[in-house]
Parts: C-alpha cells; sequence; structure tokens
C-alpha cells in the first residue's frame, strides 16, 4: 500500500492521542503499532494502524483504521466541485453503521472522535482485508474467481443498499435528475472554463430528463470499481460513502458502468467485471426494484459527463492554490476521454 | 525569436526520459507514484508541444465558420457552450458535430492517445 511520508515527531504524536483515545474506548491499555497513512487527499485522510488492547486476560491485536479530517489550521478552500457536496465525517459514521445493519459490506464503524481527542473530526472503524486497486482486480490471476463473481455482488449490495428504510438515515440531501445537471452546470460555471461537449451533453440530458424518482432512496452516490475492497472471494466492503444522498437509485447503477470506471477493461461495463444485464438481474434478484434500463443509461451519460467535470474539479484544487497537487493537476487532463466518451454515446443513443 | 536546439519536444522528452530511468527506480511508495504521474504529464506536455498549435489554429477557424464571428479562442469557445447551454444548438447540427468530434480528435491526441 501507498504510504505518504509524514515527519516522525508528527507520527508518534498521532500514535499517542490514538492510543489515548482507543484507551477510551476499549476501556483498557492501548498502545499503537505499524502507522500508516493511505493515499488521499491532505484535508480527508485515512491511516491504518494496530492497536494492541492490554486486556486482563492478555493483549488482543486489532487492525483498525482512522477516517478524518484533521484539525485545521488553515482555511481550507474547497475549489469549487462535488467537494462542497461532501459529507461530514459525522455523518459517514452514522451512514456505515446504518448500512452494517443492513448486510451492506462495509467496514464495522467502531466510535466517533471526541473534540478533546484532538485527532480532527473523525472516526476509528475496523479495517477490512482486501484491495480497492482495479487495475490488480481487474488483472492479476490470482482475482480470477472474484472477478467472476463482482458483478452480480455489486448488483445484490446496491439492492440492499436502495432498500435501507430513509428513516434511519441521517438527514441527507435530496438530488432529482433535474437538481444533478444543476449541480454541474453549477461546478462549470465556478471554473469558468468553457467545455461545449460538457453543455451540449447537458442540454441533451436535461431535454430527456427522467421523472424524478417517484420513492426517493437511499443513494451512495459513488459506487465504483476503486471505491470497493475485494479480496480472492470477491467484494470485502463498500468505501468512499462521502457523496452518499437520496435521489433515484439508478443513479449508482449508471455511475458504476460509465467507461472510465472499467479500467481498460471496456467490453465489461459493468465496473470492468460484468455486463449491464448481469448486474441489473442480480439487483432484481434481491429484491431490487425492475431496471428501466433506458434511464440507467441515462444515469451511466450524464455520470460520463459528472466525472469529466469533477476532473475540471480536481484540477481546479490545484489551480485554485485549494491543495497544490501533481497528481491533482494531471487529472485535469483527462476531461478529453470523456468527452471522446459523450460523443460517442450520444451518437449511439 | 527561434529558440536553439533542443525545441520544446525535444528538450522534454530528454527530461522525461532522465526521470523515468534515473530517478524513479529510486523512489518509492507514494513519491515513486508521483513521479510516474509527473512523467506522464511531460509525455501529455511533449505531444502538445508537437501538435497543439496546429490543433488550436485549426479548432478557432472552424469556430469562426461555425460562429459566424471572429474572436480569440477563449471567447469563441465561451460563446459555442452558451449557446449548447441555452439549446441554441445541439446535436442534429451535423456541421456542430463535425467541428465538436475534430476538436476532441485533436485533445485526446495529445492527452491520452490510447483512450478507446
Amino acid at each position: 500500500m501507498d504510504g505518504v511520508s509524514e515527519t516522525q515527531d508528527a507520527m508518534a504524536m498521532l500514535a499517542q492521542r490514538l492510543a489515548t483515545t482507543c484507551g477510551r474506548h476499549f476501556a483498557a491499555p492501548v498502545h499503537i503499532e505499524g502507522l500508516f497513512r493511505h493515499s488521499g487527499g491532505a484535508s480527508r485522510q485515512t491511516w491504518g494502524f494496530d492497536a494492541i488492547v492490554e486486556r486482563s486476560s492478555g493483549a488482543e491485536r486489532l487492525a483498525l483504521v482512522l477516517r478524518r479530517d484533521p484539525p485545521r489550521n488553515t482555511d481550507t478552500a474547497t475549489g469549487g466541485g462535488e467537494s462542497s457536496l461532501a459529507l461530514d465525517r459525522g455523518v459517514e459514521f452514522a451512514l456505515l453503521r446504518v448500512a452494517d445493519r443492513h448486510g451492506v459490506p462495509v467496514p464495522t464503524p467502531l466510535f466517533h472522535l471526541d473534540a478533546s481527542d484532538g485527532l480532527g473530526d473523525g472516526f476509528v472503524m475496523r479495517h477490512v482485508p482486501g484491495t480497492a486497486i482495479a487495475r490488480e482486480l481487474l488483472r492479476e490471476p490470482r482475482y480470477a474467481t472474484a472477478r467472476g463473481r463482482i458483478t452480480a455482488q455489486l448488483g445484490g449490495i446496491l439492492a440492499r443498499l436502495h432498500a435501507v428504510p430513509l428513516g434511519e438515515l441521517p438527514k441527507l440531501r435530496r438530488t432529482t435528475p433535474a437538481e444533478a445537471i444543476a449541480q454541474q452546470r453549477h461546478v462549470l460555471d465556478t471554473i469558468g472554463e468553457p467545455h461545449p461537449v460538457f453543455e451540449l451533453a447537458l442540454t441533451w440530458l436535461e431535454r430527456r430528463l427522467p421523472a424524478a424518482a417517484v420513492t426517493p432512496c437511499f443513494v451512495h452516490g459513488d459506487f465504483r470499481t476503486g471505491n470497493f475492497l475485494a479480496d480472492e472471494n470477491g467484494v470485502t466492503a463498500i468505501l468512499d460513502w462521502e457523496i452518499a444522498h437520496t435521489g433515484d437509485p439508478l443513479e449508482d447503477l449508471g455511475w458504476m458502468c460509465i467507461k472510465s470506471w472499467r479500467f481498460g477493461a471496456i467490453e465489461n461495463p459493468a465496473g470492468g467485471f460484468g455486463q449491464r444485464d448481469e448486474l441489473h438481474a442480480a439487483y432484481e434478484a434481491a429484491g431490487g426494484p425492475p431496471v428501466d434500463k433506458a434511464r440507467a443509461y441515462w444515469w451511466e451519460i450524464f455520470g460520463t459527463a459528472r466525472w469529466g467535470i469533477i476532473c475540471m474539479a480536481q484540477a481546479w484544487k490545484h489551480l485554485s492554490g485549494a491543495e497544490h497537487s501533481v497528481e491533482l493537476a494531471s487529472i485535469g487532463r483527462r476531461c478529453a476521454e470523456t468527452e471522446v466518451d459523450l460523443l460517442q454515446l450520444l451518437a449511439e443513443a | 525569436m527561434s529558440q536553439d536546439r533542443p525545441h520544446a519536444p525535444e528538450l522534454l522528452r530528454a527530461i522525461r526520459e532522465f526521470l523515468g530511468s534515473d530517478v524513479l527506480p529510486k523512489l518509492e511508495g507514494r513519491t515513486q507514484f508521483h513521479l510516474k504521474v509527473a512523467i506522464n504529464s511531460l509525455a501529455i506536455l511533449e505531444r502538445e508541444a508537437t501538435r497543439g498549435p496546429t490543433a488550436d489554429t485549426a479548432e478557432r477557424e472552424r469556430l469562426k465558420v461555425l460562429l459566424g464571428r471572429d474572436g480569440s479562442l477563449a471567447e469563441l469557445n465561451a460563446e459555442l457552450a452558451r449557446q449548447l447551454r441555452d439549446g441554441m444548438r445541439d446535436e442534429t447540427d451535423a456541421a456542430l458535430m463535425a467541428h465538436l468530434r475534430a476538436t476532441i480528435t485533436d485533445k485526446i491526441a495529445i492527452s491520452n492517445p490510447k483512450w478507446r
């Protein structure tokens, strides 16, 4: 796993604070080993570590993960992208608990941080084995069995996720198809770099707007290859809940099929693993409502435009000075991939 | 004024090859990943230095014909984007679609020629 280098002092202080926090939660002395930072942005961090809990019955080693927005010492502009729609960590923690209860595989959330912990806003969850790295899952021989299962597993998981009663969830933003288009236009206008192909696609989508979902449901919002963990047996956990909202269940089904999430396996629309029909059949078999295929495709075209506009916004985080990063800067040049795809999708639709 | 050799794409290539052969193997983890991103970006800049000016000129000429007015590339694209947002043109306009296909074909040839 990629680590991010941090100063020794900062690491030691973080380990010490984690030990205190975990000690309070487990009501036993705790020390921390193997602390390392996962890849990701500066403002939202994920750390892996082992907590060794000294119980009277003996020491227990727990593999844990910290998700946090670190304490802020400067104001952090978000750069005008979808990050303005992101949930705070407290809501993410609450969502994970509800999803866990409804049979959606997630890293089991353990406890929320206290302000007095000095660790920022966040929570601790259990580590889940598996990799999220698309190219490994799609190409390495040891995942061959998993590859044959993942499409159906994702369909089943989405059906359970969409069936979560809204009353059990914290208050979430509702997004209709019309609002989804308005959000993307807002990002385009904020950034101010004209993109005729995105405008063409959004107007095309607006003229073919599906009716607002009759029964809005819980929507993950970023359900795709790269955002779940899998091992040799298939999916182990769904990650990255920060864009969760309520709305049209087919938004999730369309988004995971866009070409960018096939990571080169373009013949397999369902995240690079399988066909749309397999995904939809598994979704329906697990209790999901019948899939309106035209409507799922509308969301797939929308998702393609959305990813292109996210690429612009990622680059904008760098260009605006909010977060300097060669990685963010380079993502800006990936817009063209979605423009190619959109022209093809509109020609075929 | 014309600069001495190496031209921009040649110099970019020299930098890219140095980073790939001499620096990349010495790095690991996150920093190595970011150097791979940087090397890929240098390859984009090489292609842009070679093909970008011609592509920009052709795009601007097409836009002038399509919109029936003159302006900078940025101004003309802003005008086209506005017309598309307002629904004044759409995918039924063959000249528009030919322009967009030509533009995006040039763009992807620079940013990611392997995309399919």
